[in-house]
């Protein structure tokens, strides 16, 4: 049995509009096991991104406790909760969110300058990397001279080059065309299949929910397929 | 020196704006170092000073004149070793705008006052021979092109008429400071004519500046010749050499206190161009530095990666500034050199000039710092650049 990597227990999430409150997520509980794919779909508005952050630890619940590799994060510090996204968390935007000013190579790089390692260790670490996503010839290349599917590979590169344990990824495929969308979902696969890597991936694209080995449905805040097997 | 590269790039993201913030900022420290030099050149009188000579001039004004008679008396006061008088003549070379100081003294006495004049032994001997003698100091004779033998009239205005002088010496200054701008000629000159033309204003000087063999009694030596003096028709007014000269620079306070205030608000005005230079950057950039975030870079290394982008442009144009300041300043010691006898580059003027780009560089990270710090991750995603 696998040990259980995501664990949400009773979240509700509301954001203020001056003095009137809007809830976005209503209590929200689920588990995602260690090495599952789980995509999370809903309509506009539903709380799959905000429910995706909490899960990233770059927001904080109004309410309950998310507690993702054995942390329970809904607690620590600004200060502690940026050390622990970058010891377990990869995360993947939707319009890739590179430097623009820094090679593919350089981008990738960016969280391992938080480490120690040294030079020669980070360079090998960025170079399995982005061999993994197929841009090894492309390390020198900026941003703005790679396709939209390769800027995704780099940000897929990005997130896993501290080996993170969970991925999470923002619609992934939302502004990319159907061939590039489709190799980004292999590779997403890939990372899971063979890397057993933990994905959570919001999408509105049921090609791309396909890859996943379960699909959560939220609708106005509140989960709506129960334990959400396909 | 791991987030120096991306330092690096982020400033070089907008070249034209950058090159032209580092290019105001080094402007506004070359204006702020050149300023602050002039304002030496101008202290830099009183520097030159030695603390060994006192000067006595009319208590009501120095444009009060002193009988001569007074000298006597004045060298016999205990602890004075040696009095020579002198006075301002005025007059005008060619055109008023060919400004420089000219000084009618009792030559001998006089220039054993002031050893650091160095002047060749035998233009000294011809100088001191013939009335009508002028030696000058290096920098004026290099201004006009004049040589020992020169003969050069000046025109005189405090003492009128035209006066025909001949250039027996020019001597060199023997420190950094010393005034080389001056026209020195023996004052016999001027008193011989004014006994014929305008007696009532013969046998009158301008100042006598008064050798002593103790400056650390300056205070009570120049109690003692004002005393000698009091209730008469001209008080006089006893002051070291240095005091004197400062009291010359007091009468252009405003302007130095003005160009201070001008060095100030340069600086206070790049500090705004700066400021506005970084808040644009960051609003610019809300959106990378949430995504920094998010791959686990803290509130402080965002921070540091804004002072350091700000301290680099600072930096930067301080240190092109402070290169350029010496040009300037050569081109200034050119143009003024009737006015200021040096114009010294201290090395405060550098570290004030260098402290104000770094603080400019960290204050202009204030604000953009410290916003970025407040915005929240989910805040900044959805900026849209």
């Amino acid at each position: 049995m696998a040990q259980t990597m995501v664990q949400v227990n009773n979240v509700f999430k509301s954001y203020w509009r001056d003095t009137m409150e809007i809830p976005v997520l209503r209590s929200i509980s689920f588990d995602i096991p260690e090495g599952e794919f789980v995509a999370l779909m809903g309509p506009s508005g539903s709380g799959k991104t905000t429910l995706l952050n909490l899960l990233a630890g770059i927001d904080r619940p109004t309410q309950g406790n998310v507690t993702v590799a054995g942390s329970q994060i809904s607690g620590l510090s600004d200060s502690s909760l940026a050390r622990w996204r970058h010891d377990n968390i990869g995360f993947i935007f939707q319009f890739y969110n590179l430097i623009p000013v820094l090679t593919a190579f350089e981008n990738v790089e960016l969280p391992l300058l938080l480490t120690k390692l040294s030079k020669a260790e980070r360079k090998k670490q960025v170079e399995l990397a982005l061999g993994i996503v197929g841009l090894a010839d492309r390390m020198k290349h900026y941003p703005n001279q790679l396709s939209g599917g390769q800027e995704q590979r780099v940000a897929i590169a990005r997130a896993i080059v501290t080996d993170p344990n969970v991925i999470l990824a923002d619609e992934p495929t939302g502004d990319l065309d159907k061939k590039s969308a489709e190799d980004i979902m292999e590779l997403l696969s890939q990372l899971n299949a063979q890397y057993k890597k933990t994905i959570v991936m919001v999408t509105h694209d049921p090609r791309a929910a396909e890859k996943a080995h379960i699909i959560r449905r939220l609708d106005k805040g509140e989960l709506v397929n129960g334990d959400g097997a396909r | 020196m791991k987030f120096f590269k991306l330092t690096f790039r982020n400033a070089g993201r907008h070249k034209l704006r950058t090159a032209l913030t580092v290019l105001g900022m080094a402007i506004a420290v070359m204006a702020f170092a050149v300023i602050r030099t002039a304002i030496e050149a101008w202290y830099s009188q009183a520097s030159a000073s030695s603390p060994n000579r006192l000067v006595a001039n009319n208590n009501v004004s120095i444009i009060f004149t002193l009988p001569i008679s007074y000298q006597s008396k004045i060298a016999a006061v205990p602890g004075v070793t040696s009095v020579a008088h002198a006075q301002w003549f005025g007059g005008v070379y060619v055109d008023p705008k060919n400004f420089f100081p000219k000084f009618a003294i009792e030559a001998e006495p006089y220039l054993a006052m002031y050893p650091e004049f160095s002047l060749p032994p035998d233009q000294k001997e011809a100088f001191l021979k013939e009335r009508n003698a002028a030696i000058v100091g290096r920098k004026l004779a290099d201004r006009f092109g004049w040589q020992v033998g020169d003969q050069v009239r000046i025109t005189g205005d405090i003492f009128p008429g035209d006066w025909d002088f001949v250039i027996r010496g020019i001597y060199t200054g023997m420190k950094d400071n010393t005034d080389e701008g001056s026209w020195l000629f023996h004052y016999q000159y001027i008193d011989e004519r004014m006994r014929q033309e305008s007696p009532g204003r013969a046998g009158q000087v301008g100042w006598f500046m008064i050798q002593i063999d103790d400056p650390t009694k300056a205070a009570e030596i120049s109690g003692t010749i004002d005393a000698l003096f009091k209730n008469s028709a001209a008080e006089t007014k006893t002051q070291t050499e240095e005091a004197f000269a400062l009291s010359f620079i007091a009468m252009s306070g405003s302007i130095i206190v003005g160009m201070q205030i001008i060095s100030v608000m340069v600086i206070a005005i790049i500090l705004l161009v700066l400021a506005n230079t970084m808040a644009m950057t960051a609003r610019e950039r809300t959106s990378e530095y949430a995504v920094l975030k998010t791959l686990g870079f803290s509130a402080g290394k965002i921070v540091a990666l804004i002072f350091g982008e700000s301290l680099f442009i600072a930096i930067l144009g301080g240190a092109l500034g402070i290169a350029l300041t010496f040009p300037i300043v050569g081109l200034m010691k050119v143009a003024m050199s009737a006015f200021f006898s040096a114009f010294p580059l201290p090395p405060l003027t550098f570290i004030l000039a260098g402290s104000s780009a770094i603080l400019v560089g960290i204050l202009a990270a204030l604000f953009p710092a410290s916003k970025a710090m407040r915005t929240s991750i989910v805040d900044g995603l959805r900026v849209i650049d």
